[in-house]
């Protein structure tokens, strides 16, 4: 077995294309738990927790995005600065297990393990967040909704690694709002974001822990955005409930240890249109 | 394959030998240096009695990969206190009988150490937040959060002095 401890992103993917069957280790907190539990064995690891440039984050010179590096741990998304720009991320980093986890645990490795119940998932699907990958041969850029393509897949090619994820900063109102069996420590069994543009009067709503991928709600999405009063930031109870329903009826739940889908349906229909009063408070 | 490197515990170097390299940082501590303070019992990032700091951040040390820790600071419970002196934490939670089996006491040290070291005046919610990645099957909690608030009062009265 050997363990690499780069230092920069080209040593990482040069260690990488060396032998793409290795694992790319970062806070640890997914792959640490299959090891321990025999699930995984580990032969060739590349530690990524020291690579500076992958825990940093900047604005862009408009204001108008952001981008976080894969290494960024949820401990520093959560409050300061990434939570004024993207409060969604930050409400969802914070939902993440204990302190000790986000201490240590990353959206890079979020997205490395392409759970459909990772937290910060769709967050990255409500805003269209572009993915940064980079290997020997180059970078590439794809859309989160071309990124995660299964429970537990997505598109990163062996010798690829996560770089970092950019997000819009929107005018308007964003939530996440997450139903567990309590409030620490708990995997979602459903869990919706919503985020507000402003700017282009547009709605977006996806969805996790109820389907194989992060779902985004594109029919109650449209709907909506014609029934809201712009001006008075106002929607009627009529179409908060509409909302809830159109949204659940994007669902595609199962039955699992967790949950059943009825559950989880009714869970989608109470979160969405709560975060729909709360973007439109008045009536 | 057995391999060699060493990691900074409590201030000094310790070399691991003869050890695998896919161990966790608890199973070194533990197995490889005989430092029986940090308990292990999920080894699945749950229930934080393996609470440990490394370079300064509380972290499941089931959940480290120990090889990859050379160069870093690493703190474990007997590094807070050396043996058979008690912290001012220790201490409170003895007076609050914050301690019963005991298990779960180094872990929720290591995090009520934490949480003090960044807030020094912690709200009721702050100091659950803070402790809700340990678990304790015995005090019911309500102890173990009149405790570290005792820590919090008595530290605040005595100006800032550590006990
Ligand atoms: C007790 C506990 C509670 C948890 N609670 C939650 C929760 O509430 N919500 C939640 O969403 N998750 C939770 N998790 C899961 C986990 O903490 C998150 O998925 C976290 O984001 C994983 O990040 P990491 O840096 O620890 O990843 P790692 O375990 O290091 O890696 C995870 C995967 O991503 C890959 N990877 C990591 N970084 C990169 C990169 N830069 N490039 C390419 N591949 C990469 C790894 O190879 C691996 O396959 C929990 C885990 C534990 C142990
Ligand atoms: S043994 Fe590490 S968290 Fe339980
Ligand atoms: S005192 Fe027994 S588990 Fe906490």
């Amino acid at each position: 077995m050997t363990v690499s401890v780069p230092t920069s992103v080209a040593e990482a993917v040069s260690l990488l294309a060396a032998a793409p069957d290795s694992l790319v280790l970062a806070g640890g907190t997914d792959l640490m738990v299959e090891v321990n539990a025999g699930h995984r064995s580990l032969d060739r690891v590349i530690a990524v927790d020291r690579i500076e440039e992958l825990r940093d984050w900047s604005i862009s010179a408009d204001r108008r995005s952001l981008t976080i590096g894969s290494g960024v741990p949820y401990s520093l998304v959560m409050d300061g600065p990434i939570a004024e720009l993207v409060p969604a991320l930050a409400q969802a980093s914070r939902t993440v297990g204990s302190p000790q986890i986000r201490h240590v645990g990353t959206i890079g490795g979020n997205l490395g393990t392409c759970s459909p119940a990772g937290d910060t998932l769709p967050v990255l699907a409500a805003l269209d967040a572009q993915i940064h990958l980079r290997s020997v041969s180059g970078g590439r850029t794809v859309s989160f909704s071309h990124f995660m393509t299964g429970v537990k897949r997505n598109s990163r090619q062996p010798d690829e690694l996560i770089t970092g994820v950019t997000l819009p900063v929107l005018p308007g109102w964003q939530g996440y709002s997450k139903v567990g069996v309590r409030n620490a420590m708990v995997i979602a069994t459903a869990s919706s974001c919503l985020a507000v543009d402003e700017s282009t009067r547009s709605v977006r709503v996806a969805l996790g822990s109820v389907g194989p991928v992060i779902i985004r709600c594109t029919d109650a999405e449209d709907w909506v955005v014609g029934q809201i009063d712009w001006e008075r930031r106002a929607v009627d109870d009529g179409v908060v409930a509409e909302f809830g329903q159109r949204c659940g009826v994007a669902a595609r739940p199962i039955d699992d240890h967790r949950s059943t889908a009825a559950y989880r349906r009714r869970a989608i229909e109470v979160l969405s249109a709560r975060q729909l009063r709360r973007a439109f408070p008045n009536g | 394959m057995a391999e060699f490197y060493s990691l900074r515990v409590n201030g000094v170097d310790r070399e691991v030998v003869d050890a695998q390299l896919g161990e966790s940082l608890l199973f070194v501590l533990r197995e490889r240096l005989g430092l029986l303070g940090t308990k292990g019992a999920c080894e699945q990032g749950e229930c934080g009695s393996c609470s440990v700091l490394v370079d300064g951040e509380l972290v499941c040390a089931c959940l480290v990969l120990a090889a990859a820790q050379s160069g870093r600071d690493i703190v474990s419970i007997e590094g807070i206190a050396p043996a058979g002196v008690s912290t001012d934490v220790q201490q409170a939670f003895v007076d609050a009988g914050a301690v019963q089996c005991g298990f779960c006491t180094p872990g929720l040290v290591m995090a009520a150490h934490s949480l003090l070291e960044r807030i020094v005046d912690p709200t009721d919610t702050e100091i659950r937040e803070e402790l809700s990645g340990n678990i304790c099957r015995c005090t019911g909690y309500g102890r173990l959060v009149e405790a570290v608030a005792n820590v919090a009062k008595t530290r605040i009265a005595l100006g800032g002095n550590r006990g």
